[in-house]
């Protein structure tokens, strides 16, 4: 649903969303900026678990998201 | 005369960087360390033109912040050893993503070059990149470059010889980062100016900025200064007075406006036409990553892995020892029969540098085989996959290829944690391995299964030491992630290199590279081992024997049974006399309450410190059986038979047990500790292993033998 902010873990692969807020602290706020996932970052779903971890798809690469991050992360659908 | 230049290479990893250093260095390559961490430092010569110029592979970074070691020795080098040029690898199919780091290296002030990888990739991808357009937006000379394919080398290298060369600096493009943070810069830059030192070391500019992101490294800085509190006072003020403006950290906003820069100049200069399409790498990953198949194949070929490393090498440490055998025989002959140097080159040395050269073919196996691993890709998504399971133990996904190599040599596992990124998950992978049972410690099991435990059970006895092992090692993690390694575990954010054929070349140089340190380091310490052990029990040389067996001997030249046995019991009198049996007799009473109060035995034992094999050597000669492996009936009839001073046998199957399980936990060979020592580059760590793993041993050794014996379990099993 457009206009809602989910956290990344609850969205089905295959979607495409966008990044709106990082809950946590310095350390994965950077971690996730270093690797191209910056507020306003567009990307893919490619395989989510609900308690496990997440793989999506940014521009060109593919990234692991452990789990606890992908519950940290809060996205809007695009 | 030539003139001489440095470099440096820098990029994301998996942006091709090591590629392109290959591509220049070729063969000639040096890997060391950074003082004082454990990061590979990568280093090599080519001559170009008329310079002779040194390249230095900087490890693979997202960033330069202070979050990581990798981060940290890639800034520290380039602002401390002032390479003449930087080349920043980027991967022109992730421009973006890239360009952050470049963006970093440009506030730090350093002569740059963006080396545009991968451009066969971007121009395939339907990416067009306005080279120039692109260049001039962001101040730096671009060079685009395929480096699998060659090309571009030597642009690159006229490039950097241009910029070398270039004594006047040029007009660098100064990022905006909004007008309010650019006057705090402005403050800050102000006050930084007071401490001169500081300034001429660093840009003050980039100073300001990390300063404003509380990057930790330069607090630090900031706090040995002579001005630190001025300038810490003004920083905090700089901060609360922007996060009011902004409602968010600062650092979140300078890493907005790196990016906006970045987009802003890729707007521009880059037009893109492409969707996103499943790649071949995404359709394979459907296979291999899905959740109820991924795990079996992971398995699968792991299992594919062991088997083609033991099978293959087997013929070749057949090799090593036949090799052994004709070099201890030809300088039997040469040097004279019985002398002290005649043992000390056979015994000594050839057997010290074989025992050596026998790990040799099973670590370059290994290292092939992950080197396959890694450069095709798949070991990303084997951490992926691992690592739910590891952590439930308190471990990374990428702890366990580390503890799976194990399983065949503690050697090459240990160093294989270098791909684990967090330091405390590495060490505590680490110092769990030398749980994890190694080839080395089966023949003892082998030896004693077949002497204590029937052949029905043999099979379970052995499995259930190594799952012994395993359980140890997973409490032992878990008790040091929580104790002594506190933290939340990392975050795990990692990025899924796509699939790709891996060349000859780059195997052939990764499995060399492991391979290569292994024989420098760990050789020079068994060799030394070996020496140590046989001069401890080789000496005295001629110890007071009770009976004048040289006498006896000649005298019953014709009767060669006898004179075996005499030799035999010459050999064990003087292996009984010597320093190290004198050694095995003092420590023996320790192993009294584990159920075996045996000189002999203790003499195995210590001999285990250098190898593990060894042990079984030791024990033969020991009881006089002359030439004795783990096969050898004898040996085992003479351990059976083996009695205490009051005539009661001293091994039973529970004796035995106990005695495999320290065996199976105790201090692992001098061949890992100095390799722990390498890779944590401190004494600390492997003095604790050595410490500790023996005293687990002990302790669980001493449980299971008193514990059986409450049990009445004594006699049983047999």
């Amino acid at each position: 649903m457009k206009g809602q902010y989910l956290p990344l873990n609850m969205i089905s692969p295959g979607r495409k969303v966008k990044l709106v807020a990082v809950r946590g602290g310095q350390g994965i706020r950077r971690r996730l900026n270093d690797m191209g996932l910056n507020i306003g970052a567009e990307f893919r779903i490619v395989h989510s678990h609900f308690s496990g971890p997440c793989i999506i798809a940014v521009d060109n690469t593919r990234l692991v998201l452990g789990r606890g991050m992908s519950q940290k992360i809060l996205v809007e659908e695009t | 005369m030539r003139k001489e230049l440095t470099i440096a290479l820098a990029g994301n990893p998996n942006s091709g960087k090591t590629t392109l250093f290959n591509n220049l260095t070729g063969a000639r390559q040096h890997v060391g360390n950074y003082p004082g961490v454990t990061v590979e430092k990568k280093e090599g010569t080519l001559k170009y033109r008329d310079y002779k110029i040194k390249v230095v592979d900087l490890p693979g970074t997202y960033s330069l912040t202070a979050y990581s070691i990798d981060e940290i020795v890639t800034r520290n080098f380039v602002t401390e050893e002032k390479p003449d040029v930087v080349i920043d690898v980027i991967d022109a199919s992730n421009l973006e993503r890239n360009l952050y780091l470049a963006t970093q290296f440009m506030e730090l002030g350093v002569p740059l070059i963006l080396a545009l990888n991968m451009s066969d990739v971007a121009k395939k991808q339907g990416t067009k990149i306005d080279k120039n357009r692109l260049s001039e937006l962001l101040g730096v000379p671009i060079v685009s470059t395929v480096a699998t394919k060659k090309i571009g080398m030597s642009e690159l290298l006229d490039e950097v010889v241009s910029l070398a060369e270039a004594k006047i600096e040029s007009e660098k493009i100064v990022m905006n980062y909004g007008k309010e943070i650019r006057e705090e810069l402005k403050k800050l830059e102000e006050v930084l100016k007071k401490d001169k030192p500081l300034i001429e070391k660093y840009h003050s500019r980039w100073l300001a900025i990390k300063l404003l992101e509380s990057d930790a490294e330069v607090i630090k800085k900031a706090e040995k200064s002579s001005s630190s509190e001025e300038i810490l006072g003004a920083v905090e003020k700089s901060i609360t007075h922007l996060k009011g403006i902004f409602n968010d950290e600062p650092d979140a906003i300078i890493a907005d406006k790196r990016y906006g820069f970045i987009s802003g100049a890729c707007s521009e200069a880059v037009s893109r036409n492409y969707e996103t399409r499943h790649t071949t790498s995404d359709k394979i990953d459907k296979v291999l990553v899905n959740r109820i198949v991924g795990l079996p194949i992971f398995l699968g070929l792991m299992w594919l892995v062991f088997r083609f490393t033991f099978k293959v090498s087997e013929p070749l440490m057949g090799w090593v020892e036949v090799m052994q055998e004709s070099l201890g025989n030809m300088f039997g002959g040469i040097l004279p029969d019985g002398s002290a140097i005649q043992s000390l080159v056979v015994d000594g040395i050839i057997g010290g540098v074989g025992s050596v050269l026998i790990f040799v073919p099973i670590i370059f196996l290994l290292f092939l085989a992950m080197a396959v691993l890694e450069d095709s890709g798949y070991m990303a998504r084997a951490a992926f996959i691992m690592d739910r399971l590891m952590h439930k133990i308190g471990l990374h996904g990428r702890s366990f290829i580390p503890m799976l190599l194990g399983f065949g040599c503690n050697l090459p596992a240990i160093m294989a944690t270098r791909t684990i990124e967090d330091r405390k998950d590495r060490l505590v992978t680490i110092l769990v391995n030398p749980f994890i049972s190694c080839g080395a410690r089966l023949p003892v099991y082998t030896l004693f299964i077949g002497a204590f435990f029937s052949e029905r059970i043999a099979g379970n006895v052995l499995f259930s030491l190594y799952v012994l092992g395993m359980i140890v090692a997973i409490v032992m993690a878990k008790i040091f992630r929580r104790f002594l390694f506190r933290g939340p575990a990392s975050p795990f954010v990692m990025e899924l290199p796509p699939y790709r054929m891996p060349t000859i070349k780059g195997l052939f140089i990764h499995m060399w590279e492991r391979g290569a340190v292994y024989l420098k380091k760990a050789g020079t310490v068994i060799f030394v081992g070996c020496v140590l052990i046989w001069f401890l029990s080789s000496f005295p040389w001629h110890p007071q024997y009770s009976k004048d067996y040289n006498t006896l001997i000649e005298q019953a030249q014709e009767n060669e049974e006898l004179v075996s046995k005499l030799e035999n019991e010459k050999a064990f009198e003087k292996m009984e006399k010597s320093y190290a049996g004198r050694i095995g007799r003092t420590i023996a009473p320790v192993f009294r309450p584990l159920g075996f109060d045996d000189w002999k035995m203790s003499v195995g034992l210590i001999g285990g410190f250098i190898a593990k094999e060894i042990v079984v050597g030791t024990l033969g000669t020991l009881h006089s059986v002359g030439e004795a492996d783990e096969e050898s009936k004898t040996l085992r009839q003479a351990l059976q038979n083996q009695k205490h001073s009051d005539g009661s046998r001293m091994y039973s199957p529970l004796v035995a047990y106990s005695l495999m399980v320290f065996v199976l936990l105790y201090m692992p060979c001098v061949a890992v500790i100095a390799v722990i020592k390498r890779e944590t580059n401190s004494w600390r760590w492997p003095i604790f292993t050595a410490v500790y793993t023996t005293a687990i041993a002990w302790i669980v050794a001493f449980v299971i033998y008193q514990g059986g014996t409450l049990l009445g379990l004594g006699g049983l099993l047999k």
